[in-house]
């Protein structure tokens, strides 16, 4: 059977203890019942199994296994049913004694559950289960239970009947009885395997033992109560152990015997390497704490700091263990030539703290910048190939961040699904608005305003009642905030640029005759443009009265704007800068060229052939734009990540600690009123975030330490902003969900990713590298150390291929087949989405049509059931009781046939009669279909399979 | 950590790493949670599976459910007699089914469960009024109480019978964007 089956019959069997519950609550019994069926739900497997081996008895022989009580032989099944049939009408009259008499009665009665097989007589059971209910109460009602099924489900209908209840019950019982059924047959396959085992049987038996495994697997998914699946479990695991052993034969078998083995080393030692990999994910707790503070938004940036964090860690390693560290050790070491030593006219200053945190001195001699590389092709015994690795480590940094950018867009995409869907608008407010991870009252007292807010605007909407005042004025003002916001962008931009052509000047004044300020002017200005910005188009977003969600985006969408615009100010005059640096290479490289030519002209005069050694500190060198752009970037992020720290401190806890303990001695109240505690800023720090990651793209390439000195900034950031949230921040008044926005922040991490390495290919691609310093110096093109490379370190025919396939004639193709392929696809993407929506459609027509036609049968259903009490009425006191024993088996089954065809027509009159007593509320109310619950309507299945099982005996 | 092995026996924790979402260590910190909620009724050893139970008014208490507007029907949907009482097997069953890793059907059946307030099986006019009651803090007035409870049980009342049946609220909360990332708590 399949696993199909075993799970709906499972599930089926769990919604009918849960019916069960409900409906001992209307029972007088109650009590004695519901014990009764607990009692056998805990046992109830084994029970059946035991029983059904029974059943099959007379075929095969006993093995006495684990035999460990008295037994009995069981008589064939008429004779049974036969009894059967006495012992329900006896019970009828005799009621109050019912358990004692059904024990005598059951044909086979287990006293304990591991009873296999049964052979003494009738008597015997009857002794001991007299003893039995000497010793306690609970051990009879095992013993009932553990009487045969079929009885004593009819039993429990009967009572049932007595006392009212609905027929919906008997359905249960049917499919619990099915589920028996089922059970049995499994079990039957594993008794089958302990006699002879001829191949069918031997296929059999393995696909009990692989679906007990797959059981096992996906317990934890089944929606039991844990004593269940606890049960369940060792009960499969058992049974697996048991018998899977014996699978196979001779060769066969030890080769499976080994795969068994094996299979369970590979299972433990996956979950003990899961369970390691959940320790390893930092933060965890950390997270959950937030979690439940302040709802799962704020969180969201956290999960997402962290998740930069592990981008940034991949990055560091590619070029800390490719690029920096071979450099290191097996590159000449610092001094040897000029571009790894400090110029003489620095020198002094070369130690000083000042010039180290510009990350000039020492500093921009070292692995840390592009400039120090040597153009050496192979370095160090291991002929590390420095210049190529440096350039693929490059292209491999970028290339991973646009993988793993994609990947997770992609991920998340799935994940949420069609969410354009609007038709489940307050149901979905209903029930899924609420954040289970809150557990914090002001964040709870935030989120029931905003749900509650959240519902009066569905309901104005619903009402369309949306009064629109003056819709001029609101147009005007958007149109007024708009321009303001492009004023405030324009600004900015020139700002900066200002900024940095002043910079400009004062570096070609020097350095060292400015302030402080003069000096960090550029970097200074850009972070506070980034702090002060939105906070004035908050200021104007008021203005445009948008829904808080539209309101969001907007201002998401602005800053996005204000930093790209700084950034892209920024690289222009950066390449301004460039341009002027390349100007000044030329000269000292004409300077030095006329140098030596003097120098060997004087050389070959003296024709004793050895040249004055020059100190490389006194070298005459080229500027090195590379590595002024690295610093450049260094020093971006290293004022980025102080003022954002500095920000933290100053408006996130300094304002804390003012109001709280400025508020005894003020004349308002602070916490209430106007300072108040700071709000954790969701969308603000994701973009800072963001941002900071595009400015690591574009510089990593000049500037190897970059990524190292991010992850330690991300490192910093995480705690100190955690513990800035937990001691300063209020939660936030307007509560957005997390998951929609997530891609939201991915896309415009894409676009960042993108926009970032545009500039950097730019200058890779188009301007050729100094001439005497970095890696690829002497060099036209950066990118020529792939030609380099394929013509040195390749086979001949390698390089002659790579040529013919670089050819325009072939690349020209290629690119057109792919505008084609992607053509292709797109247009079909098309296709599907417009029959997903046609499709979506047809189903909401074919719900509505539906909805009708239940609600028209629903009304016959009422009316013929009117007329079948009226008819019942007349019939009263007709039929005897002892018939009804005999009938109200067949009506419940047929009951349940008729359930399952979707709507229920009158009940079999015979039936009725028989339940005249009961108010017949029920099947008034709920004239819809009984699967009410998961695994229900899958009964159909259940029932299919109980017909085979019954043929057989 | 030292006293690892006498809470659980090494077989009782990979029988529930098998039955629920958990990892090992999360399972100790569940029972460290479960044993502080009340240690006087909760022993530390748990190789003889001892048979008691925290009663609701305890487990309701925790952070990760006293604000939530849901939490005693959480509690009782969970135990096995429906009174709230749960016992360590229950309780660790209440945490797999919400923890993060649970499957979106697994997690509606339950869901159905929490909002069923009257365990008929069905999501009717008065579930659906608690349901709305206790997210809103009772803020909305009754007609607008009445015109949200109408509106849902008309979009998603798919066999016409005036509630919801689990087939219904199923069809609705499957298609939910929010509804995984909401219904979850961590421990």
């Amino acid at each position: 059977m399949s696993q199909d089956s075993l799970d709906s019959l499972v599930t089926s069997e769990n919604d009918i203890d849960i019916r069960l519950d409900v409906d001992d609550e209307y029972e007088q019994e109650r009590q004695s019942g519901r014990r009764r069926k607990r009692r056998r739900r805990s046992g109830d497997k084994k029970e059946k199994k035991k029983k059904h081996q029974r059943r099959r008895s007379s075929s095969s022989a006993r093995d006495g296994r684990e035999e460990r009580q008295t037994k009995k032989r069981e008589s064939s099944k008429k004779q049974r049913e036969k009894h059967f049939k006495e012992r329900t009408t006896e019970r009828n009259e005799e009621e109050a004694q019912t358990s004692s008499v059904k024990a005598t009665k059951t044909n086979k009665n287990i006293n304990n559950e591991k009873t296999r097989k049964t052979k003494t007589a009738e008597r015997e059971t009857e002794k001991r289960n007299e003893k039995k209910m000497d010793k306690s109460p609970k051990t009879i009602e095992r013993k009932e239970s553990e009487g045969k099924n079929t009885d004593k489900s009819k039993e429990r209908k009967k009572h049932k009947k007595v006392q009212n209840s609905s027929d919906e019950e008997k359905t249960k019982e049917e499919s619990e009885e099915d589920k028996e059924e089922q059970e049995e047959l499994d079990k039957e396959q594993e008794e089958v395997r302990s006699e002879c085992l001829s191949p069918e049987e031997l296929e059999k038996l393995k696909e009990a033992v692989d679906e007990r495994k797959k059981l096992i697997q996906s317990l934890r998914v089944k929606p039991w109560p844990m004593k269940k699946k606890l049960v369940s479990l060792r009960e499969s695991q058992e049974f697996v152990e048991k018998y899977e052993g014996a699978l196979g034969k001779g060769k066969g078998r030890k080769i499976y015997a080994y795969k068994v083995i094996m299979t369970k080393k590979w299972m433990k030692f996956e979950r003990d390497f899961e369970n390691f990999k959940t320790t390893l994910i930092p933060w965890e707790m950390k997270i959950k704490e937030i979690e439940s503070h302040f709802g799962s938004s704020v969180a969201s940036y956290f999960i997402f700091l962290r998740w930069m964090y592990g981008i940034n860690m991949i990055l560091f390693c590619l070029t800390f263990g490719l690029v920096m560290v071979p450099e290191a050790l097996m590159g000449r070491p610092y001094g040897s030539i000029p571009r790894k030593t400090v110029p003489r006219a620095e020198e002094a200053s070369a130690m000083d703290f000042a010039v180290l945190w510009d990350f000039g001195g020492y500093a921009q001699y070292s692995v840390l910048f592009y400039g120090f590389y040597n153009n050496q092709r192979a370095i160090g015994w291991l002929k590390f190939r420095m210049p190529l690795s440096y350039f693929l480590v490059g292209v491999g940094t970028v290339a991973y961040s646009y993988m793993v950018v994609i990947r997770t867009m992609a991920r998340n995409a799935n994940e949420s699904g069609i969410g354009d869907d609007n038709s489940f608008n307050f149901s979905w407010k209903m029930f899924t608005s609420w954040d289970y991870l809150i557990g914090n009252t002001e964040t709870a007292d935030n989120k029931f305003a905003s749900i509650t807010t959240s519902f009066k605007e569905a309901i104005l909407e619903e009402q369309e009642s949306r009064k629109d005042d003056n819709i001029h004025l609101t147009r005007f003002l958007r149109v007024l905030a708009n321009f303001l916001v492009l004023c405030c962008l324009a600004g900015s931009g020139y700002l900066i640029y200002f900024v940095v052509r002043r910079s400009q000047k004062f570096a070609l004044d020097g350095l060292e005759n400015h302030t402080w300020w003069e000096r960090n002017e550029v970097n200074m200005v850009m972070s506070l443009l980034g702090m002060f910005c939105p906070m004035l188009f908050d200021v104007i977003s008021t203005l445009e009265n948008y829904h808080p969600r539209v309101a969001l985006q907007w201002q998401l969408g602005r800053i996005f704007a204000l930093f790209l615009g700084n950034l892209y100010t920024f690289i222009i005059a950066l390449m301004d800068e460039i341009n002027l640096k390349r100007k000044e290479e030329m000269i000292v490289k004409y300077n030095i060229t006329t140098w030596e030519n003097s120098f060997n002209g004087t050389v070959s005069e003296n024709s004793t052939a050895t040249p004055i050694s020059l100190h490389p500190a006194d070298v005459p060198r080229g500027p090195c734009w590379e590595t002024m752009v690295g610093q450049e970037f260094v020093r971006l992020i290293i004022s980025d990540t102080m003022t954002t720290y500095i920000t933290l401190l100053i408006g996130d806890f300094l304002r804390a600690v003012l109001v709280r303990f400025l508020n005894h001695c003020w004349c308002w109240d602070l916490e209430a009123g106007f300072p108040s505690y700071s709000e954790f800023d969701v969308s603000g720090n994701v973009l800072g975030l963001i941002f900071n990651q595009g400015m690591i793209w574009m510089g990593a390439f000049y500037a190897p330490c970059l990524p190292a000195l991010n992850l330690l900034r991300l490192h910093i950031s995480m705690y100190l902003q955690c513990w800035a949230v937990m001691c300063c921040n209020v939660p936030q008044e307007r509560v957005f969900k997390a998951s929609g926005s997530n891609n939201f922040y991915m896309a415009m991490l894409l676009v960042i990713l993108f926009l970032s390495t545009l500039p950097a290919i730019y200058t890779i691609v188009t301007i050729p590298p100094s001439f005497d310093c970095g890696p690829f110096s002497g060099k036209n093109r950066m990118f020529d150390v792939i030609h380099e490379t394929l013509e040195s370190d390749f086979p001949v025919w390698f390089s002659k291929v790579f040529s013919y396939a670089s050819n325009p004639g072939l690349v020209l193709p290629f690119i057109l087949l792919m505008v084609l392929a992607i053509y292709y696809l797109q247009s079909t993407s098309k296709n599907y989405k417009e029959a997903n929506v046609k499709l979506k459609k047809k189903l909401q027509m074919q719900n509505e049509e539906n909805k009708k036609k239940n609600k028209r049968a629903a009304l016959k259903a009422q009316m013929d059931l009117e007329e079948a009490r009226k008819a019942s009425s007349q019939q009263k006191h007709v039929s005897p009781r002892r018939h009804q024993d005999v009938n109200e088996i067949h009506c419940s089954r047929q009951r349940h046939y008729y359930s399952k065809n979707g709507r229920n027509p009158a009940p079999p009159v015979g039936d009725r009669s028989l339940r005249r007593s009961a108010p017949r509320t029920y099947q008034h109310v709920n004239p819809g279909p009984p699967g009410y619950l998961p695994g229900l309507p899958r009964q159909s299945e259940t029932r299919m399979h109980r017909v085979p099982s019954l043929q057989r005996h | 950590m030292g006293n690892k092995q006498t809470i659980f026996t090494d077989e009782q924790l990979d029988a529930y790493q098998d039955c629920t979402f958990f990892t090992r260590k999360e399972i100790l910190r569940l029972h460290g949670r479960y044993h502080e909620l009340a240690p006087h009724l909760v022993p530390m050893d748990y190789t003889n599976e001892p048979d008691c139970k925290v009663p609701l008014s305890l487990i309701v208490n925790m952070p990760e459910l006293k604000e939530n507007p849901f939490r005693n029907r959480i509690v009782e949907s969970f135990s096995e007699g429906g009174d709230g009482n749960l016992s360590f097997n229950e309780f660790v069953d209440m945490f797999s089914v919400l923890s993060e890793m649970a499957p979106r059907e697994l997690k509606a059946i339950y869901a159905f469960k929490i909002y069923d307030f009257n365990v008929d099986n069905f999501l009717c006019k008065e579930d659906l009024e608690k349901t709305l009651n206790r997210l809103t803090k009772e803020e909305l007035t009754p007609e607008e109480v009445e015109l949200v409870c109408d509106k849902t049980i008309e979009e998603a009342d798919l066999d016409g019978d005036n509630k919801l049946s689990f087939a219904d609220f199923e069809n609705m909360i499957s298609r939910a964007p929010d509804f995984l990332s909401t219904f979850h708590i961590r421990i």
